[in-house]
């Protein structure tokens, strides 16, 4: 069918819009790969004991610790808080988009995500647990030795010891569990048992059971990045293992450092308020 | 490039836009661009015009424009052809030019309102594009919406009734329509729509990106061209997510992920729109969108809105910032109910 | 000695051995110790240490010299302990806590630091904390106020004790003292950092060597911060801008901590400490300690998060006025 499409226009102001009129027709740019080839491997500088330097400061940028599954823009559940409190949209973390959850602990998680802001344990400042630390939005410091490597993270001063040359055994179950590494070419991978059931994967309610296990991989990708994969493991909870992945950022400011964040002072009137002594002593 | 911004809830358009004013005709004007073409088909005859390119190859859509028109959307009752003769459609514009500068009558409903003509906010004293076209839709050959599905017109019920339930307009915030929260106005859609005035858009182009900026309110779609998938559904956005890429000379722009609260002409959240860009003379590109959605419509329907070439710079639109309307709306009306209840109660004097 | 994991009580009885093996002074070091180099070249202080020591603060009351002798020394050890045992005697005020033998919590059941010396402070030559200041005197009736204001020790969580709060305890400083138990950390190097991880309360000192300067005064920090350098074999760290709020014996946000590190024998760190605080003191004092190789691993010291004790005694003295106010209303209403 034909058409006409008459089109006129009424202003004839001159215009910037810096149209370039003189070029002759070219290709259209040829589009790019689905996905980037996979970059031939990043070889990272090494440590004086031979190993990949892991060593700095690094952190991740996303919304994970909002919610590593899919999720859009929400409002705060403090409505004081306004847009400041604001849970800003992400496309996850988890690969292949859901975490598996057996029916109950589905309910479970539902449960949480309801009534999260009793039940987070980072509203109260407990430790954040594995592999949360990674991703919460604030910084950690990697000190790389040889029996050890220390992850450092600024959120409530969290500590993870990765032994390295002895392998430890739990003695008794903790936050952040107990963890052993070892190198597999340019990556750092590291095992972790002994979790108790205490902590969250995220501020919407995803959690385990103390059968976690966590295997992770740190690769350099990069002079500033690295690649933090994650395996997730707890017959308990979940009807298979699944695995999360994020690139994690250098901290290459000057002077960078991990900062003090004591937030036990800061939740003492949320957690212990009710229980001050009413009228106050005089 | 000079930087103006205003921050009024109503922009001010261009000046020099109403120094033109009175001369809106088609006489002295470039010659009417015709292309015989078939439906849903690039330009390929000879006339066709090529576009220059970007540094990095993708055909330049780059500038400022508008899609301001008369055409309405749906072929008007009483009109049976697709196409107006030159002087049916300059009547039509004149008909519709009329009643914008009859809405400042004092004494009519509007009068409240401010004079459109009075800040050149009518759209003849701006750019505007003109078209022969009876409606916007030209599929259906009918030039309407198609019938709605039993679903949609159920979702249309649960609508109505929510609203109903939730009182009165001036109750709460949320019942206020969404444009006036300044949450977000039709221009942006997608698809695009004319937005009534200060329908204006930039385009800036970057090597793997599309961005089209909307003036009102200011947002800025950012269209990857690099083949990616959308995101989970888990992933839901008032101007849902976008994927671009370039067949030829046209940018194909597929839009999901909807989040349905501002569903366009009553649509759901799985409406899936479809933007065809096509730069078909310097200063116009054809515009052509799809919308698929069937749990509301039984088939797809697809709509023509030219852009022409405008001024720029887009001012920043800044509607929430000074949104005194809705804080004095809000307040009037709880003054109105404090009156009226105070009416009710026997006199307590 | 290979730190494989062993269990709690293995681990008690290895402590006990070693210090029962151990003799005479700290500085049992040949004079010729040259401390191992970790990879990059500096002198290795890593591993699992303890500052787990009898030897107190400030000298005794009524003793004047420096040092004990040997013999001297094992008697005030022997009364020492059988204090800490002595806590569990029915009937004491200490009743109602744990029998700190019976965790193998106390010093003499874990390996501790021993010193001939009558006192840690070792300048002023009297061995005590030097006298307060004119504005130490102002800033202490400040805090005596403040407390005051908060009330008593249940009275809320805020007026309660740092430690009870699991906000911080003595082990990590700086400068690090005895914590009483637990007193146990971790060094790890690495380039251009010395890592001290205080067991309770999981405290880490990141400590660079890069000479960057000390932040700006509007950092405050409960363990200050800490730049650190090598000189020779001697990890000098220093640190300041402190919050203020965990005085050590009186301090205040003006504190500044020098410490000196020196490993000495491979079992053996030496750990000596300079405090100045012009807005307590009217000058600096030093300290001298040392800190023994000790069996790892660092266990995690969740306290904040199993605080049920800040949480009970609360909840308790609440309760008590409660019932307190109930017999008041009774009585006055017969």
């Amino acid at each position: 069918m034909q058409s006409r499409l008459l089109i006129t226009t009424i202003a004839a102001v001159s215009l910037a819009a810096g149209v370039s009129m003189a070029q002759a027709p070219q290709a259209p740019a040829a589009r790019p790969a689905t996905r980037p080839a996979a970059a031939p491997a990043y070889r990272a500088p090494r440590t004086a004991d031979g190993k990949p330097n892991l060593n700095g400061i690094w952190q991740a940028m996303n919304t994970a610790n909002w919610d590593i599954e899919a999720h859009s823009a929400a409002p705060s559940p403090v409505r004081d808080l306004g847009a400041t409190g604001a849970i800003p949209g992400g496309i996850g973390v988890v690969e292949g988009g859901s975490i598996p959850y057996l029916p109950e602990a589905l309910k479970k998680k539902q449960e949480n995500q309801a009534n999260r802001l009793k039940l987070d344990p980072e509203v109260k400042c407990y430790l954040p647990g594995v592999p949360r630390a990674v991703y919460m939005p604030y910084p950690f410091q990697i000190i790389q030795s040889t029996k050890h490597i220390m992850m450092l993270h600024e959120y409530a001063g969290a500590v993870r010891t990765i032994y390295m040359a002895e392998q430890v055994e739990a003695p008794a179950d903790s936050w952040m569990g107990w963890s052993n590494g070892k190198w597999d070419g340019e990556s750092l991978v590291v095992d972790t048992k002994g979790f108790n059931d205490l902590s969250w994967f995220d501020r919407a309610g995803n959690f385990h059971s103390d059968a976690l296990h966590v295997i992770e991989r740190f690769t350099p990708r990069s002079a500033d990045t690295l690649n933090y994969e994650a395996t997730i493991e707890d017959p308990k909870t979940f009807s298979k293992p699944w695995k999360i992945s994020m690139p994690l950022y250098r901290r290459v400011e000057p002077n960078a450092q991990i900062m003090e964040f004591r937030c036990v002072e800061f939740v003492e009137d949320l957690m212990y308020g009710h229980l001050r002594k009413q009228p106050a002593s005089k | 490039m000079r930087h103006r911004t205003l921050v009024y809830a109503c922009a001010v358009s261009i000046v020099i836009a109403i120094a033109m004013a009175a001369t809106s005709s088609v006489a002295g004007q470039s010659a009417p661009l015709e292309k015989p073409r078939a439906v849903a088909k690039t330009v390929t005859v000879a006339k066709a015009y090529a576009p220059p390119k970007t540094p990095d190859g993708q055909p330049d859509l780059q500038g400022f424009w508008t899609n301001s028109t008369y055409v309405p959307l749906e072929r008007p009752q009483g009109v049976t052809k697709e196409y107006y003769t030159p002087e049916e459609a300059e009547v039509a514009i004149k008909r519709a030019a009329d009643r914008e500068a009859e809405q400042t009558e004092p004494g009519t409903t509007a009068d409240v309102h401010y004079d459109f003509s009075q800040f050149g906010l009518d759209r003849s004293q701006s750019t505007f594009a003109k078209t022969l076209r009876t409606s916007l839709i030209y599929d259906p050959p009918d030039g309407k919406i198609p019938q709605m599905t039993q679903e949609g017109q159920k979702r249309v019920a649960e609508r109505a009734a929510l609203r109903k339930a939730a009182g009165g307009q001036y109750d709460d915030v949320k019942n206020m329509p969404i444009g006036s929260r300044c949450i977000m106005m039709g221009g942006a859609g997608p698809p695009l729509q004319n937005a009534g005035y200060n329908a204006n858009y930039q385009i800036v182009q970057g090597a793997g990106y599309v961005m089209i900026l909307t003036e009102m309110i200011h947002d800025a779609r950012i269209i990857p061209i690099d083949g990616r998938p959308a995101p989970p559904s888990g992933v839901r956005q008032w101007t849902g997510v976008s994927r671009g890429r370039w067949e030829g000379n046209t940018l194909v722009v597929e839009t999901t992920n909807f989040n349905g609260k501002n569903p366009f002409r009553n649509g759901s959240e799985n409406m899936k729109v479809t933007e065809r860009f096509t730069r078909v003379a310097d200063d116009a590109i054809e515009y052509k969108f799809t919308v698929d959605d069937p749990s509301t419509w039984s088939k797809a329907w697809s709509a023509e809105l030219p852009l022409v070439k405008t001024d720029g710079p887009i001012f920043e639109f800044a509607c929430h910032e000074s949104n005194h309307g809705i804080a004095n709306i809000l307040a009037g009306a709880r003054e109105d109910d404090k009156k009226a209840a105070a009416q009710r109660k026997p006199s307590s004097n | 000695m290979n730190a494989s994991v062993v269990s709690g009580f293995s681990r008690t009885v290895i402590a006990v051995s070693l210090a029962l093996s151990m003799a005479g002074a700290v500085a049992a070091q040949s004079p010729a110790y040259k401390a191992p180099r970790t990879p990059d070249g500096q002198p290795d202080l890593q591993g699992f240490w303890t500052n787990a020591t009898y030897t107190p603060l400030e000298r005794p009351n009524g003793v004047t010299k420096t040092h004990y002798t040997p013999e001297e020394l094992e008697a005030v050890l022997k009364k020492a302990a059988a204090a800490e045992t002595a806590q569990t005697e029915p009937g004491t005020t200490a009743d109602v806590h744990y029998d700190f033998s019976q965790f193998g919590l106390d010093r003499s059941q874990s390996t501790f630091v021993r010193n001939l010396r009558t006192s840690l402070i070792v300048d002023p030559p009297d061995g005590k904390i030097p006298p307060i200041s004119a504005e130490g005197k102002r800033r202490l009736a400040q805090r005596a106020e403040e407390q005051k204001r908060l009330g008593g020790r249940w009275d809320s969580a805020e007026s309660n004790q740092l430690d009870d709060r699991c906000l911080i305890m003595a082990g990590p400083g700086p400068p690090m003292m005895d914590a009483a138990y637990n007193s146990n950390y971790h060094i790890v190097q690495t380039q251009g950092f010395v890592m001290i991880l205080t067991e309770m309360i999981h405290d880490v000192r990141v400590i660079p060597l890069d000479g960057r300067p000390a932040p700006d005064a509007k950092v405050r920090q409960w363990m200050g911060v800490s730049r650190g350098r090598w000189e020779g074999d001697t990890l000098v760290v220093e640190t300041t801008n402190f919050n203020g709020k965990n005085p050590f014996r009186g301090s205040t946000e003006n504190l500044k901590v020098t410490e000196r590190l020196r490993r000495v024998a491979d079992d053996t760190i030496e750990y000596k400490f300079t405090v100045e605080d012009p807005a307590m003191w009217t000058r600096p004092w030093t300290v001298e300690s040392a800190m023994r190789k000790t069996v790892g691993p660092i266990f995690e010291h969740a306290c904040h998060e199993g605080n049920f004790g800040l949480y009970n005694t609360l909840v308790g003295a609440r309760l008590e006025e409660q019932r307190a106010a109930e017999d008041t209303a009774k009585k006055s209403s017969n």
